[in-house]
C-alpha cells in the first residue's frame, strides 16, 4: 500500500536541518517529500488532486516528524508494560516518527533475528523503529556480540543500557569493534560499584529519607573513563574513529567532560531526558515512585547545568527515555519499585513550555534538538529533515495551544510520569509517518 | 544580560514548584492521609506531642480494668516484615492494655512469603477488621504505601534506615523524666541546653533519625559522633540543631544525654569496618564514662551488643536508662494506639 498523497497548506514550516523558517506548503508523494513551495505554488494534476488529502496547516507549525533516540519499547517480552504497538501509538501521538528501541527486552535484542523482529511489518508499528542491538552478550558486560550481524539486520547503534559496560577492556574492544562497523556505543554511564542498593541520588534529600544514594560521580567517573579509551582509540586510529553517546546524561560533570572532550576533538555526543532538565531530587516528595529513575533526579545544580547544556549547544538531543511500567509495578516500596517513567507523550509540550517558552531557546533551535541532531547523532538517512528527497516523515503542532497533560490519555500501556496534570505547550495536530497519517489529534 | 538562574526564578512557574501528580504521594510533604498516623515526628506538632506525652502518663497511672475499656474489641492489627521484640511487644502490649485485639502477622508466617505486595495485605488486613495498622518494615516508606492504598491509620513502628518515631517519643519522655521530672508542657524551649549525643551507626539507623527532627524542636543540640563510614558529613543538613563532633570523648564532655546505637550488620551492605578500631574509638566503657560524662543519662534503644558499642558494665551500671526507655515504650504506644483509634478524619483526636 503506498501512501496517499499529501499536501500540507499554509502552515509555518520549521525545517533546522534546511535552515528554513518560514511559510510554505509541503507535498508528500509516495511516502517522500516531493516539493517545498511558497504558499500556494504547489500545482497538482487534476487526478492526483481528485486523491489527494490536503491538510490545512493555518497556525501550525509544520516540521520533520520528531526523532526519539531512546526509548525502551518492551517487546519482546514484556508486553504487559508495552509493545511495539502501543509504545509507537504513544510516540506518533507525541510527534514522533522514529525512535531507537533499547535491547533490554526478553530476550536481550543480541541477534539479527530479533532485530529484524522488532522492525517486521507485523510488529504494527506507528512510527519507525531503529533498534539498538545490545553490546554483550545478555548486557552482561562480558562476551560482544556480533556487530556486523546487528547491524546488517538494520540496528543502529550498540548498548547495554539498563547496565554500564564497566570493565575497561570490554568498553575498550567493543569501542573498537564498533566504529570497525560505523556503529556508536552508547553508555549508560552507571559505575555500579559505587550505586549498590541505591535508588535516588546520593545526598541530603536521600539522608533524609533513609534511601542509599547513587553519587553523581557514578555517572561522571565512568563518562571520563569512557573519554579516555575514546581518545586512546582516537589517537592510534587509521580509520574511522570511534562515537561515544553518553546517554540520558543527568550531572554537571558528565555533561562538562562531553564538552571538554569535544573541544578536544573527538566524537563524544550526549543527551538529556525532558525529566533531568525539570526535576529534582526534590520530586521523591513522599517516596513517589514516578520519580524513581536511574540515572536518579538529581540536585538543583545538576538540573540547571542540564538546562544550561542545552542551552548552550552542549547537548545533542533530547530524548525520552521513555521506560513505561505497569502500574502494579509501581505501586511498591519505593526501594522496590523499577526505574523509569514514560515520556513520548510529554516531550515536545515539556521543550515548547520550558525550554522555549520559559528559557528563551528559540523554536528552531528546540526542534533541532529533535529532529536533526538525534537523525544526525545515529545515521537516520532522510530522517529529520523536509528536504526534498527526505521521507515524509511530519509533525502538524499549534505552538501557542496550552492544554493539561491526563496520564489516563495515554496511549502507552502505562501510566508512569510524573507529568500527570502538568500544562504542556504546543499541542500536536497530526502526526505523518513516511506520508501516511499515524496521528491526528 | 539575566543569567540561567534569574531567568528560572523569574518563571511564572518553577518546574519545581508544581505538583507532581502520583497514585499515592504529594511532593515534599510528609502529611499523611489518616489523622491518626504518625509516619514520622514531623506529622506530628508539639501541641499533639504534648499531649501524646500527658496521655501516656494518664493510661500508665489509670486502673488497668477501667483503661482495658477505653479500645475494648477494637481490632488492630501488627504487621512486621522484620524481627523485633521490645517495639512489637510494647505495641502489642500497649493496645491489649486499652482492651483492643491485636493480630501479629509476620513476613515469616503469611502470604507474604509467597509473594504477596503489602498493597494486597494491607487491604487484606483492612477486609479482616483491621482499624489501625502498626508497620515495621526494611523498606523506607513503605508505611505511606500502606496508608495510601488502606487510608487506615498507620503506625510507623520502623521503616528501613527511615525512622521509628515512637521510639523518638519514648526517648524523649525518658529524657524528661531524667531533666525535669514532674514537667510536661511541651514547647520550642523545653530542652533549652540540653544536648544529646547520639553515637554510632548513624547512617542506618532510623532511631537516630526521628530523634535528630524530633529533639531540636525542643531546643535541645543534637550531637552526632561516629566514623565518617557511619556517619557522612551530610547528616547534619536534614534539620536544624545538628552537629557533628568525630571525638567521641568530646561529644560526651558536653552531653547531658547519651544514646549509643548498635552497629546494624544486616544494613552494612559491604562496608567493612574494623571493629577493633571502632570499639577503641567509640565505645562506651566505665572509665570513658566516668571521666567524661560521670552526671549523664544512658540510652539505648536496643537490641545493646555487649562488648562492642558499650560495655556490659556501663549497660547495667547506676547512668543506664535503657529499661526506663522500655517501659516508657508501653506508655508512649498507648497514647499512639489510643490516637489513631480516636482520630476522627476531621483531625480532632478525642
Amino acid at each position: 500500500m503506498t501512501a496517499p498523497t499529501t499536501l500540507i497548506r499554509g502552515g509555518r514550516l520549521i525545517d533546522p536541518a534546511s535552515g528554513i523558517d518560514e511559510k510554505r506548503d509541503l507535498l508528500l508523494r509516495d511516502g517522500r517529500v516531493a516539493e517545498v513551495s511558497a504558499p500556494g505554488r504547489i500545482r497538482l494534476s487534476q487526478e492526483e488532486a481528485a486523491h489527494a488529502v490536503t491538510l490545512d496547516a493555518t497556525g501550525l507549525v509544520v516540521a520533520p516528524g520528531l526523532i526519539d533516540i531512546h526509548v525502551h519499547l518492551r517487546e519482546p517480552g514484556q508486553t504487559h508494560k508495552e509493545t511495539i504497538a502501543s509504545g509507537t501509538a504513544a510516540a506518533a501521538a507525541g510527534g514522533f516518527t522514529a525512535v531507537a528501541a533499547m535491547p533490554n527486552t526478553v530476550p536481550t535484542n543480541d541477534t539479527p533475528e530479533i532485530t529484524r523482529w522488532m522492525q517486521s511489518p507485523e510488529r504494527n508499528a506507528s512510527a519507525r523503529v531503529f533498534p539498538i542491538g545490545a553490546a554483550t552478550r545478555g548486557l552482561k558486560g562480558e562476551q560482544l556480540n556480533d556487530f556486523a550481524a546487528l547491524k546488517a539486520a538494520g540496528a543502529v547503534a550498540v548498548t547495554d543500557d539498563g547496565h554500564p559496560i564497566l570493565r575497561d577492556n570490554i568498553m575498550r574492544e567493543v569501542l573498537v569493534a564498533a566504529t570497525r562497523h560505523g556503529l556508536p556505543v552508547i553508555q549508560h554511564a552507571e559505575d555500579t560499584r559505587l550505586t549498590a542498593g541505591a535508588s535516588m541520588n546520593a545526598g541530603a534529600v536521600a539522608f533524609r529519607l533513609g534511601l542509599r544514594g547513587m553519587p553523581p560521580e557514578a555517572e561522571y567517573g565512568l563518562v571520563e573513563r569512557d573519554i579516555r579509551l575514546v581518545a586512546e582509540l582516537s589517537r592510534d586510529a587509521k580509520g574511522p574513529r570511534p562515537h561515544l553517546h553518553v546517554a540520558h546524561t543527568s550531572t554537571a560533570q558528565a555533561v562538562a567532560a562531553v564538552h571538554q572532550a569535544r573541544r578536544n576533538g573527538l566524537r563524544v555526543t550526549c543527551e538529556v531526558a525532558p525529566h533531568h532538565f525539570l526535576l529534582t531530587e526534590q520530586h521523591v516528595g513522599c517516596y513517589n515512585t514516578h520519580a524513581k529513575m536511574n540515572p536518579p533526579l538529581r540536585s538543583e545544580a545538576d538540573r540547571d547545568a542540564m538546562i544550561q547544556g542545552i542551552l548552550d549547544g552542549v547537548v545533542d538531543a533530547i530524548a525520552t527515555d521513555h521506560a513505561p511500567h505497569a502500574a502494579h509495578e509501581k505501586e511498591v516500596e519505593f526501594e522496590r519499585a523499577p526505574n523509569g517513567i514514560t515520556g513520548l507523550e510529554t516531550a515536545l509540550g515539556l521543550c515548547l513550555r520550558w525550554l522555549h517558552t520559559e528559557w528563551h531557546l528559540p523554536l528552531s533551535r528546540v526542534l533541532s534538538l529533535l529532529t536533526a541532531q538525534p537523525a544526525a547523532l545515529l545515521g537516520f538517512k532522510g530522517r529529520g529533515t523536509l528536504a526534498v528527497g527526505s521521507f515524509a516523515d511530519v509533525v502538524l503542532f499549534d505552538p501557542d495551544a496550552e492544554w493539561t497533560w491526563h496520564a489516563a490519555d495515554s496511549r502507552s500501556r502505562s501510566r508512569n510520569t510524573p507529568f500527570d496534570g502538568w500544562t504542556m505547550r504546543g499541542r500536536v495536530h497530526h502526526t505523518l509517518s513516511e506520508g501516511r497519517i499515524v496521528y491526528s489529534a | 544580560m539575566t543569567t540561567l538562574r534569574q531567568s528560572i526564578q523569574a518563571s511564572r512557574n518553577r518546574p519545581d514548584a508544581l505538583p507532581v501528580s502520583a497514585p499515592f504521594s504529594a511532593v515534599a510533604t510528609h502529611a499523611p492521609v489518616h489523622p491518626g498516623s504518625v509516619l514520622g515526628v514531623a506529622d506530628l506538632t508539639l501541641e499533639q506531642i504534648d499531649h501524646i506525652l500527658a496521655r501516656a502518663s494518664f493510661l500508665t497511672a489509670e486502673d488497668p480494668l477501667q483503661r482495658a475499656h477505653r479500645l475494648a474489641k477494637r481490632k488492630i492489627a501488627l504487621l512486621f516484615y522484620e524481627s523485633s521484640t521490645r517495639t512489637r511487644t510494647s505495641f502489642e502490649l500497649a493496645a491489649k492494655a486499652l482492651g483492643a485485639d491485636t493480630t501479629l502477622v509476620s513476613n515469616l508466617s503469611s502470604s507474604i512469603e509467597k509473594g504477596e505486595s503489602l498493597k494486597d495485605t494491607g487491604l487484606t488486613l483492612r477486609a479482616l477488621g483491621a482499624e489501625a495498622i502498626l508497620l515495621r518494615h526494611p523498606n523506607s516508606g513503605a508505611p505511606w504505601l500502606l496508608e495510601q492504598v488502606t487510608g487506615l491509620p498507620v503506625l510507623n513502628a520502623g521503616d528501613g534506615m527511615h525512622e521509628h518515631p515512637s521510639q523518638a517519643l519514648l526517648d524523649l519522655r525518658t529524657i524528661l523524666a531524667c531533666l525535669q521530672p514532674g514537667s510536661s508542657s511541651m514547647h520550642a524551649r523545653t530542652l533549652d541546653g540540653v544536648t544529646v549525643s547520639i553515637t554510632g551507626d548513624i547512617l542506618h539507623s532510623r532511631v537516630a533519625r526521628s530523634n535528630m527532627l524530633l529533639l531540636p524542636r525542643l531546643g535541645a543540640r543534637v550531637l552526632l559522633c561516629g566514623p565518617e563510614a557511619l556517619l557522612p558529613a551530610v547528616a547534619t543538613r536534614i534539620g536544624p540543631g545538628i552537629e557533628i563532633e568525630r571525638d567521641f570523648e568530646r561529644a560526651l564532655a558536653s552531653s547531658q544525654i547519651v544514646m549509643m546505637l548498635r552497629i546494624q550488620a544486616e544494613r552494612l551492605a559491604g562496608l567493612q569496618l574494623d571493629l577493633d578500631e571502632y570499639r577503641n574509638s567509640y565505645q562506651l566503657t566505665a572509665e570513658r564514662l566516668a571521666a567524661f560524662a560521670p552526671k549523664a543519662h544512658l540510652l539505648h534503644p536496643g537490641p545493646i551488643i555487649r562488648g562492642l558499642e558499650l560495655t556490659a558494665e556501663v549497660a547495667d551500671g547506676p547512668q543506664s536508662r535503657i529499661l526506663d526507655q522500655v517501659s516508657n515504650g508501653v506508655a508512649i504506644r498507648m497514647a499512639l494506639v489510643e490516637r489513631a483509634l480516636t482520630a476522627s478524619r476531621s483531625g480532632v483526636t478525642q
